[in-house]
């Protein structure tokens, strides 16, 4: 079986992002580029479905400006075996995303598609869920334990307040959580033979996707500052104020 | 793996030297395999300057690097050198006393940090295998002595020292030649200094730290090309050594910066505060009221300059660019001459391949190469100025160095050697006032924590401290007791806290995620007990354009 | 146009973050409907039926949406969504499960996670982990939304209840089926999803006063947190860390007790909805940030407010 990754380029998770100065986007220039680590746990993910040969072949997708292939390279390092890349200058949102990656499925068949159950840039949530919708597949979003069972993929979800499991039909869509694995680091001599993979590059075009934005940002700001309040005497009036005023407790 | 040469550091000084090499390989047809490690996580992210840059190297290396677009987008336009005299007065000096290497014309106010990512493209372009993310943590030295190459950090080590679930072992690097270009302080490049003994005959090292932000500041204060350099007070209240700048860059940004000299002895001196106070002198402030912070930083420079100059050469290895030591201290500028001293090495390099040499030799033809350079010209005549300043203070050191510059060219025949070591000039605390340091406004001056934040520095958080102590007892029994513990101040990112424990018994907490690799406390450290070490790769600030 | 909130519950209780998403819903539309899918969960839907602001009640039980499997319920909306201008969810994880899926079969975006309307097309989200705030303006002509619950106020209970009509239940796609769940047993909330949250810093001291920490969270059935300089002093495993390269929270009330408030720390914080702060430095950097702030020793006020809490 084939397994498709699907990795999104973003900014670093160490980098501080800011809005810029007239407010229509984020502040990126010359910010570092990574991964986004929830992709890296979906990469980790497949390729040690392969490793315990289950997957037959680990195909990488990605999608974006040109410098994307530098984040497949980095998933083709890590031990995928090639990649696509549909190469636009349009700001992707998730549903254009997982329409492109559909059309991926539908030529590369794989029998699971595994991406981060969120990007660490837009926080979406969303394609995923999406392209499970428009393959018609069960999804297993917020993974924390894949087994594959013949035509079955066992998923243990987290959800809020604990773990949920379910048993998909294969093929299935599944989004990684950050408990699944703890990604590898990709080896020097790796990363060599990674710039010799397969790679190869589409366009939305080529694919006959519209991958226009149907969001249109406004603004771009920085969260209101928590302004200090008050201070109280002693616990009685805190519980007073929390009890009555803020009701919280 | 094998390389023909492996350079250890991603800066002016490595890239230039790989983008040399490749040049000359293809201009002569020869088979030359070059890699770079670079323990940031990507190329540029530990890059830190002020920074005037001065195109003499690049124009050298690259000549069309105008059609390649360079990020050489500002030059310099007006040109100013103040004295700051009090907290609120400053002193102009007229263009005509300006010592000579201080003018700026012809030059451009850059990132270094962008420079060097450009730098990388056209290395990359040329061939040249670029590995961001590994450090070079030791050096293959063979039973002859003879360096044989670099061994990159073991990833996924747990604090303990165990190995966890990903952990993958360092990798040999072997070259035919290893090209040393860490920047000020290496940690490889220290312990080459004593295997060879490469500062034998040379004077110490000395040092400063720079800490630097970049400030968006309101496009009606903004002067494109502006350059301020200057010196004096806050500095000056405590005898302290250093200089200041402020440069106007592109796009409404300035970046302004204080460098204060390591060899300071106030252990009570805290080159951070200083630096916060001094951005609210009226000059400066000028500029940044209004404005807003967007990134910080910190980084030692080596500025001993000519008379500190080690031995540059070992068997199998060359030593380039800050980490040998060739900055020029009277242009306060590093970056071309790292340039230069990297681009000498390849060419050594490639005449001795050239001639068959089969790697490992002590490569003595870099020396007579590096002597015969411009380079050696412009370290030569600049000699003096450090120590000028060092022995007279910027008055008196400040007048020789006018009239040495401006009128004999560095040619006075005087010899000015400055034996002192940084670490040792630090006086014990009850003989030094305490200093009251203003509480910052959150306008102009910050505190340093959120500072530190800005710099996006981060370091996994299970590994092994990569600051390492040659004895436990010293941080308490020695530097507290003696001087009051100054790694708590002079570290820029707050890793060294004094802290008391359960039993009231004081300890030394290491915060080596803060960690800015600055390597301030590697050198000023009065016990010289601090040892930095690589931490795992891609470890480090992650600054975007500094 | 009506705007239609999906319901998130168990079958036996309504999650308390759909009364936020009904809050929301409110602010777009008079005609508030909400929608409860499961099996033997009349009580939901009656719960549903009395909350202020809600105009009618869709009820649709049968043994296919007992467990909520997206696969089932995504297109059972789609059928319904006609109507509707909004259809709204809070962002709790079944609503970040489901709501996409509907979003794609309706051929629209997803606008996740809002924290304020503007306009029935514009709302407020957080990205970048909530260091940036985008407004945004969606250009469908259906608008699907998941709600951060902690931004709008929970609706009230009234007496009357609006009327509950039937919906015919799906079929099951067999696409998944439920196998499990394993709900935390303990009293202790899952720090990132937890409504209150108690950390602790260096000022505990050591270790086992960390217990303090612990034994008010009891109290308040709380998750446990620390600042990064109470886990680099070993007082906790990395883990409970806030902030930077730990977990970003953001609770209904959080307690920092014994923190300072470095910057990291306040970054992973500051988006709770009311934060308190215990310090004995009157000029800690926490207190620019807490919505109620004690000066003291610690020992001596965390005991207090562990005794009031319990009589």
């Amino acid at each position: 079986m084939i397994i498709l990754v699907a990795i999104k380029r973003v900014v670093d998770y160490n980098v501080r992002v800011r809005p810029t100065t007239d407010q229509s986007g984020v502040e990126i220039s010359n910010a570092k580029m990574s991964m986004n680590p929830f992709d890296e746990i979906a990469v980790e993910e497949a390729i040690r479905l392969k490793e315990a040969g289950i997957a037959s072949e680990v195909v990488v997708a990605s999608f974006g400006v040109k410098q994307c292939q530098e984040t497949i390279r980095t998933a083709l390092a890590m031990g995928a075996d090639r990649g696509v890349h549909v190469e636009t200058e349009v700001e992707l949102q998730p549903l254009a995303v997982a329409k492109l990656l559909k059309t991926i499925v539908d030529k590369e068949k794989p029998g699971m598609v595994i991406l981060g159950k969120q990007a660490i840039d837009d926080d979406a949530n969303q394609t995923g869920q999406m392209l499970a919708s428009l393959l018609n597949w069960g999804q297993g979003t917020f993974a924390c334990n894949v087994k594959v069972d013949s035509d079955k993929v066992i998923v243990s979800r987290e959800i809020d307040g604990g773990t949920q499991t379910l048993s998909l039909k294969l093929p299935a869509v599944i989004t990684t959580d950050l408990r699944l694995n703890e990604p590898r680091y990709a080896k020097l001599p790796d990363i060599m033979k990674a710039k010799k993979k397969p790679l190869e590059t589409l366009t939305p075009e080529d694919l006959d996707i519209d991958v226009s934005p149907r969001l249109k940002i406004l603004k771009v700001s920085e969260p209101p500052k928590r302004e200090a309040g008050v201070m109280v005497a002693d616990v009685t009036e805190l519980l007073d104020k929390l009890r009555n005023e803020a009701k919280v407790i | 793996m094998e390389y023909d040469v492996v350079i250890v550091g991603a800066g002016p000084a490595g890239l230039s030297t790989a983008i040399r090499l490749r040049q000359l390989a293809i201009e002569n047809n020869l088979e030359l395999t070059v890699c770079v490690l670079e323990k940031g996580s990507e190329v540029g992210a530990h890059i830190l300057s002020g920074a005037v840059f001065e195109p003499r190297a690049l124009n050298e290396l690259i000549p069309d690097w105008q059609e390649k677009d360079a990020p050489l987008n500002t030059a310099v336009g007006q040109d100013e050198v103040y004295f700051f005299t009090k907290p609120d007065k400053a002193y102009k000096i007229p263009d005509l006393f300006v010592p000579k290497p201080m003018h700026n014309k012809g030059n451009y106010i850059v990132s270094l940090g962008n420079v060097c990512r450009w730098l990388a493209e056209q290395a990359e372009e040329l061939g040249v295998d670029v590995f961001p993310g590994f450090p070079a943590a030791d050096i293959i030295i063979d039973d002859d002595n003879i360096v044989r190459g670099v061994i990159t950090g073991d990833m996924g080590v747990s604090k303990e020292g165990n190995e966890k679930d990903n952990y993958e072992a360092g990798m040999e690097l072997v070259g035919k030649y290893t090209i040393f270009a860490e920047g000020c302080r290496g940690h490889l490049g220290k312990r080459l200094f004593e295997k060879y003994e490469l500062n034998k005959e040379s004077d110490p090292q000395h040092y400063g730290l720079g800490i630097k932000e970049l400030w968006d500041i309101s496009a009606d204060k903004h002067k494109p090309g502006l350059v301020i350099h200057g010196t004096g007070w806050p500095l000056n209240e405590t005898g302290t050594n250093g200089g200041f700048f402020l440069y106007h860059l592109e796009n409404n940004q300035v970046s302004v910066g204080l460098i204060t000299d390591l060899n300071y002895s106030n252990p009570f001196i805290n080159p951070y505060e200083e630096f916060q106070r001094f951005k609210h002198h009226p000059l400066i402030k000028q500029y940044l009221s209004g404005g807003r912070r967007v990134s910080y930083g910190a980084r030692a420079i080596s500025k001993g300059g000519y008379y500190s100059l080690p031995k540059m050469v070992m068997p199998g290895a060359i030593m380039v660019g800050c980490d040998a030591g060739t900055l020029n201290f009277a242009k306060i500028k590093g970056s071309h001459t790292a340039m230069k001293s990297g681009m000498l090495a390849a060419e050594t390099i490639v005449d001795a391949f050239a001639k068959g040499d089969e790697g490992g030799q002590l490569l003595t033809d870099y020396v007579e190469k590096f002597n015969n350079s411009w380079l050696h010209e412009e370290l030569y005549s600049s000699r003096n100025f450090g120590s000028a300043i060092h022995k007279w203070g910027p008055y008196i050191g400040g007048g020789f160095n006018y009239l040495d510059q401006n009128w004999f060219g560095g040619k006075l025949p005087v010899t000015l050697r400055d034996q002192s070591k940084d670490h040792q000039l630090i006086k014990n605390k009850d003989d030094c006032d305490k200093i009251n340091y203003p509480k910052p406004d959150g306008e102009i001056s910050f505190d340093l924590l959120s500072s530190v934040f800005l710099s996006s520095t981060n370091h996994e958080e299970d590994q092994p401290c990569h600051l390492t102590l040659k004895d436990n007892n010293v941080p308490i029994s020695t530097n507290l007791k003696y001087y009051d513990a100054p790694e708590q101040r002079y570290c820029p990112a707050g890793v060294y806290e004094v802290i008391v424990g359960e039993k009231g018994e004081e300890q030394l907490q290491i915060n080596a995620q803060n960690c800015l690799h600055c390597k301030t406390c590697d050198i000023k450290d009065p016990s010289q007990n601090i040892n930095w070490k690589t931490p795992e790769g891609g470890g480090g600030p992650n600054y975007p354009n500094m | 146009m009506s705007v239609l909130v999906i319901a998130d519950h168990n079958n036996e209780s309504l999650n308390v973050a759909t009364l936020s998403a009904i809050t929301a819903a409110n602010k777009l539309s008079d005609e508030v409907e909400v929608f409860v899918a499961g099996n033997n969960c009349k009580d939901v839907a009656n719960t549903a039926s009395k909350i202020q602001g809600v105009s009618r009640v869709l009820l649709c039980e049968s043994e296919v949406c007992v467990t909520q499997l997206a696969e089932n319920i995504a297109p059972l909306i789609y059928q319904l969504a006609d109507k509707y201008s909004h259809l709204l969810s809070a962002a709790t994880t079944t609503g970040k499960n489901l709501m996409p899926r509907v979003a794609a079969l309706l051929d629209v975006a997803q606008i996740s996670d809002i924290i304020d309307i503007e306009s029935e097309d514009t709302f407020k989200r957080p990205i970048y982990a909530g260091n940036v705030i985008a407004t945004v303006q969606s250009t469908d002509i259906k608008k699907v939304i998941t709600v951060r619950s902690t931004a709008f106020a929970t609706a009230s209970s009234t007496d009357t209840a609006v009327s509950i009509e039937t919906v015919a239940a799906p079929v099951d796609n067999g696409l998944s089926c439920f196998v499990s769940e394993e709900l935390t047993k303990s009293e202790r909330p899952e720090l990132a999803a937890a409504d209150v949250v108690i950390s602790g810093g260096r000022g505990l001291g050591n270790k086992e006063n960390f217990k303090l920490i612990e034994d008010l969270a009891d109290c308040l059935g709380a998750a446990i947190g620390a600042s990064r300089a109470a886990v680099d002093a070993g007082f906790v495993p990395n883990d409970y860390q806030v902030g930077q390269t730990g977990k970003i929270v953001a609770p209904k009330l959080y307690i920092a007790v014994g923190i300072s408030g470095a910057i990291q720390h306040l970054a992973g914080m500051k988006d709770s909805q009311v934060i308190v702060a215990i310090n004995k430095d009157a000029e800690a950097p926490i207190f620019q940030v807490t919505d109620y702030g004690i000066v003291g020793d610690l020992f001596k006020i965390v005991p207090e407010l562990i005794e009031a809490l319990n009589s």
